[in-house]
């Protein structure tokens, strides 16, 4: 930290930055203004209108045009496939994790440089053969998703839990089998307590992951079971239904402000989330 | 090694779930998609070896591979520049203990939480209004596309990096700052003699992330510009997509060979980079 000592420097940078996070707000907040305006308005060369006794549609974008799309169900399956993975990933991976940064062994030398590789590796490389397995197996499900998810999860997130067990003097987990415990207990009752802070960066980094991911529910289980990126990209590049440009204002907005609500509440755990998965990988 | 032994009887509750879904999810489709990038397919139960010939349709000069990967070089080139540049500049000036460094802190990060379907949609809402008066979209041209996506990626990536750099900036010890003023170091000299070489660390990860992000960019590409013109704003992953999924199936083959290709460029990319930071690291 240098402080800023000049007075003239400290109000012209604060006025500079204040104009740009201002500007930067701007695309958000034309979705949300374009998004009370009647479908007739929402043209191009009209987009940067306020609405007027003319354009303004009240709630009815969201009321009667979201309707229209089932984007409503497009929200409950994002939940149900977001919740389900990142549970699923925080609590094998923790637990892999642990077995991997313990154990030592050349088997789990090579799976945590194996879990490391798929990091790499673009999604392209595996789509096609791994949407084909998700079919064969039956996995196509917003339930089923989930292995698909602890899957492609793994990589990072044992990645992020080893590097932080490793840091855990093992003399805790001697002193609890010293006592008696078994491996389930050691886990849950001693180690996992420790590494908590961990598991809910795993947990941010997956949850902002899975929720905004496109391509892999769009391939597997797309058509059937929009999340919401698959059913905005469906409603937004108009491949179905109308082209109610009022719904798909609304339906922007709808994408958006639950995440930034989210974003406002977890704002200290997912800055530091991001930065020590950041560091990490 | 007692604890080692203790765990490694519960292999089967602790490793083998990952390791299950890992199969299924990665290492399979990673040694089929390999496999089957050397052979004829439709399905991967129908694949027929054909040799390399599906390697020898990518460069040719009918093949849309060649621009999408020349395309998204600049595009690499150019959001590496520009996101490093413009978050370092916002991290020197979020770390002087101005009024509202919070504030503007969360503002700045923001856009980085939301997907990139829907980021694309929403600036090509704000892009097509701007372009408007012009009679252009963001589809009308390879320039507007292209410079769109730079526009978008930089909203998405500044605040991240932004972070990153502000915490290392923290990180660098008080006392050695403070030497610096009393030596009567400018705030300039500072920040390039003594700020930027503690900061290696950081500019490496910020220089990878941007990297290995802006190479393997699609959401955002098939949103803004969907490839519009013609194809012509295509990057190499949206480019790989539609040769699966919008060509013909007897085009897979090819797709997979893409894929690969693709692979080993980011594999490339990445293996430099992380031996760059170990010998940084040596140097630190």
């Amino acid at each position: 930290m240098i402080e800023a000592k000049s007075k003239a420097f400290r109000i012209t940078a604060s006025l500079a930055l204040s104009v740009l996070a201002l500007l930067y707000l701007v695309p958000v907040a034309l979705i949300l203004m374009n998004s009370l305006k009647k479908k007739l308005y929402l043209t191009a060369d009209q987009a940067f209108n306020l609405p007027d006794s003319d354009s303004f549609a009240g709630l009815d974008n969201y009321t009667g045009g979201i309707a229209k799309t089932d984007f409503w169900s497009a929200v409950g399956y994002s939940v149900t496939v977001t919740v389900l993975s990142v549970g699923v990933i925080v609590l094998c991976c923790g637990m892999t994790a642990w077995y991997i940064a313990r154990v030592k062994s050349k088997f789990t030398s090579l799976l945590y440089y194996m879990f490391v590789f798929s990091m790499v590796v673009p999604f392209q490389m595996v789509m096609f053969t791994m949407a084909s397995i998700t079919n064969r197996l039956h996995l196509d499900n917003p339930i089923g998703i989930a292995v698909m998810y602890l899957g492609f999860g793994a990589g990072l997130s044992v990645f992020v839990f080893v590097g932080f067990i490793r840091t855990v003097p093992i003399s805790l987990e001697e002193a609890a089998m010293m006592d008696g415990a078994s491996a389930w207990q050691v886990y849950f009752r001693v180690i996992f307590p420790v590494i908590r802070p961990t598991a809910i960066t795993v947990a941010i980094l997956n949850t902002m992951w899975i929720w905004n991911d496109y391509l892999l529910p769009q391939l597997t289980i797309g058509g059937r079971y929009n999340t919401i990126p698959v059913a905005v990209q469906g409603i937004l590049s108009g491949t179905y239904g109308d082209r109610d440009l009022g719904a798909m204002m609304a339906v922007l907005a709808v994408a958006v402000v639950p995440i930034i609500a989210f974003y406002l509440v977890l704002q200290r755990y997912i800055i530091n989330g991001v930065v020590a998965g950041a560091v990490k990988g | 090694m007692r604890v080692s032994k203790f765990i490694s009887r519960w292999f089967a509750v602790f490793a083998l779930p990952t390791l299950t879904a890992f199969s299924l999810a990665f290492i399979v489709p990673f040694v089929l998609g390999l496999v089957l990038s050397f052979c004829k397919f439709t399905t991967v139960l129908n694949a027929k070896f054909i040799g390399t010939a599906n390697y020898g349709k990518i460069f040719t000069a009918d093949s849309s591979f060649p621009h999408a990967l020349g395309l998204t070089v600049l595009f690499a080139l150019a959001s590496v520049a520009s996101v490093n540049g413009i978050a370092f500049v916002l991290a020197l000036l979020l770390t002087r203990g101005l009024a509202g460094t919070n504030a503007l802190r969360t503002v700045f990060f923001m856009p980085n939480l939301i997907g990139g379907i829907v980021l694309g949609y929403i600036w090509q809402q704000l892009l097509n209004g701007l372009l408007a008066p012009f009679d252009k979209t963001v589809q009308t041209s390879v320039g507007d596309g292209f410079w769109g996506m730079v526009v978008v990626f930089n909203w998405q990536m500044i605040g991240y990096m932004m972070i990153i750099y502000i915490a290392g900036i923290q990180n660098v010890s008080g006392d050695v700052l403070e030497a610096a003023s009393i030596d009567g170091a400018g705030y300039f000299t500072t920040v390039f003699k003594i700020l930027l070489p503690n900061l290696v660390p950081s500019i490496t990860i910020c220089t990878f992330l941007t990297l290995s992000q802006s190479f393997k960019m699609f959401d955002q590409n098939l949103s803004l510009t969907a490839g519009q013109p013609g194809g012509a704003t295509k990057l190499l992953a949206l480019d790989i997509y539609d040769t699966f999924y919008n060509m013909g199936p007897a085009m897979r083959g090819v797709g997979q060979a893409k894929a690969v290709v693709f692979f080993v460029f980011v594999g490339v990319v990445a293996f430099l980079q992380l031996r760059a930071t170990r010998s940084k690291e040596v140097e630190g």
